[in-house]
């Protein structure tokens, strides 16, 4: 039976890796992220959690400590944010190449210089190629989901990887929504106990982690990559159980009002709700405009994209991460890139804004919309345009 | 035994590039590595064995006769074993290919 909480969404994560009974958290706490950690620190020193909490030094420890219990057969969780995720890094790619299923919260923040504790998806993006099935949410109840999912999705036999979900620093992390729970038994029918297939053990002695020359590397990288392909057919049938368990469905794109709209809005996490508002009022006035939104950020989901825009002449995309010296944001340049090979296909046009935590309210995606038809009416001088800076 | 490494193919990796296979560091030929190699005068030795204990890659083994000899399937050529020998027993050359 599930509760209905009024709770912050740091905390309900906390409690969604306390339901999945994680055997192992490993973390360093920073802000947007801190709660988190905070709160699941409490959970297994009150006993709530039966689990080993590793208070590690920093966060390449946190990811490091994660990569080592996950070897031991362990459900491993972390999270982090911004210049943790940075300082991890190495380790990130490490965890996905030997194919450990930990699971990561990250609260979407900035990246320093400047310091910025506040939100965009600067951190994101560079972890954008690690080979970690990566995925967005929007509200409270989705990071509950999503982490609940995330073990279930990564420690399938079919997949065996690490799974990130991204949560928009503040403007979702320290919000207190409304969220449903499914109840201990519910979880544990939906997410059986983990068994992967090698563990550090000694009755069955295996090398991990091992140096590959020349002569395999190309080898174990393809097996990698296609590993992280084929996640996707495990992903959709999960969500698809979800949706028949718990009533809330999940795509690898989400779409709002756009079936058959000329114009589109392309948004990505908390953001996404806000535009929605926008789209509302823009069809109240009869406007021809829909919005949709990346839920699966990798493995990339082609094919429902280009479904998504078929009957669009114009898509407007919002990235919250620049690129520097790059061909624009990184979510419209993919989504340029995914689109190139159709005959039909929208004119893209990229924005960026939120960045550093700054908001995008309902009369800001208006003036970006505006913006972006003229954009791709009269063309621009430049390859995108940065949403709200003060010249 | 495993495949040879050359006929290994993306199919074949396993989760992880996971080894399953005891003592397959073995098969790896470090020898290739070596531009020097150590020649010997064995009526210098007198089998101390320092040789052995300093070789970084345990290639050094004891051959017929009972003197110290390095197993150039592993031997990188690196001369620890040339500097160390108290007899100067073991002269570096170059490799001739």
């Amino acid at each position: 039976m599930a509760t209905r909480l009024g709770m912050e969404v740091s905390l309900a994560v906390s409690e969604a890796v306390r339901l999945a009974r994680a055997d192992v958290i490993a973390a360093y706490p920073i802000t947007p992220q801190t709660h988190i950690v905070e709160h699941l620190a409490e959970l297994v020193a009150n006993g709530d959690l039966d689990a080993e909490y590793i208070p590690v030094e920093s966060e390449h420890s946190a990811m490091s400590a994660c990569v080592g219990a996950s070897a031991a057969g362990a459900r491993s969780f972390t999270a982090t944010a911004g210049q943790g995720l940075e300082l991890m890094h190495e380790v990130v790619y490490i965890a996905s190449s030997m194919r450990l299923p930990v699971v990561m919260a990250v609260t979407n923040r900035a990246l320093s210089a400047p310091l910025s504790v506040w939100g965009d998806h600067s951190d994101v993006m560079a972890v954008r190629d690690t080979g970690w099935i990566q995925i967005f949410v929007e509200n409270g109840q989705e990071a509950v989901d999503q982490v609940l999912c995330g073990f279930r999705i990564g420690e399938d036999r079919r997949v065996l990887l690490p799974v990130m979900v991204h949560i928009d620093g503040f403007h979702l992390s320290h919000m207190v929504e409304p969220i449903e729970f499914p109840s201990q038994s519910e979880v544990d029918d939906f997410i059986p106990p983990i068994d992967l297939p090698y563990r550090l053990d000694p009755k069955k002695p295996v090398t991990m982690g091992d140096f590959a020359p020349p002569v395999v590397y190309t080898e174990v990288k393809w097996a990698q990559e296609i590993g992280l392909e084929k996640s996707k057919d495990v992903i959709l049938e999960v969500w698809k159980e979800f949706g028949a368990r718990f009533g809330r469905h999940y795509r690898p794109i989400e779409t709002y009002r756009c079936d058959g709209c000329k114009v589109l809005l392309m948004t990505m996490g908390s953001f996404s709700e806000t535009a929605m508002t926008t789209i509302d009022r823009l069809q109240a006035n009869g406007e021809d405009i829909g919005l949709f939104r990346i839920r699966l950020w990798r493995p990339f989901p082609y094919e429902e994209l280009r479904q998504t825009v078929r009957d669009a002449d114009i898509l407007i995309v919002l990235d919250r991460a620049i690129s520097f010296g790059g061909p624009g944001g990184p979510v419209a340049s993919e989504i340029k890139a995914a689109l190139y090979p159709l005959e039909k296909r929208p004119k893209v046009v990229g924005f960026i804004g939120g960045l550093g935590g700054r908001d995008i309210s309902t009369t800001d995606f208006e003036a970006i919309v505006r913006r972006g038809i003229e954009i791709a009416r009269k063309g621009s001088s430049r390859e995108f345009e940065i949403y709200g800076v003060r010249e | 035994m495993a495949k040879p490494e050359d006929k290994i193919t993306w199919k074949d990796v396993e989760p992880g590039a996971v080894v399953t296979e005891p003592g397959s560091a073995c098969q790896y030929k470090t020898g290739d590595w070596r531009s020097r190699r150590p020649t010997y005068e064995f009526e210098k030795c007198i089998k101390c064995a320092l040789c052995q204990i300093f070789c970084p890659e345990g290639a050094i083994k004891v051959n017929k006769e009972g003197y110290y000899e390095a197993d150039l399937y592993y031997c990188k050529g690196c001369g620890i074993c040339a500097k160390e020998c108290p007899t100067k027993v073991i002269t570096m050359v170059e490799e001739k290919e």
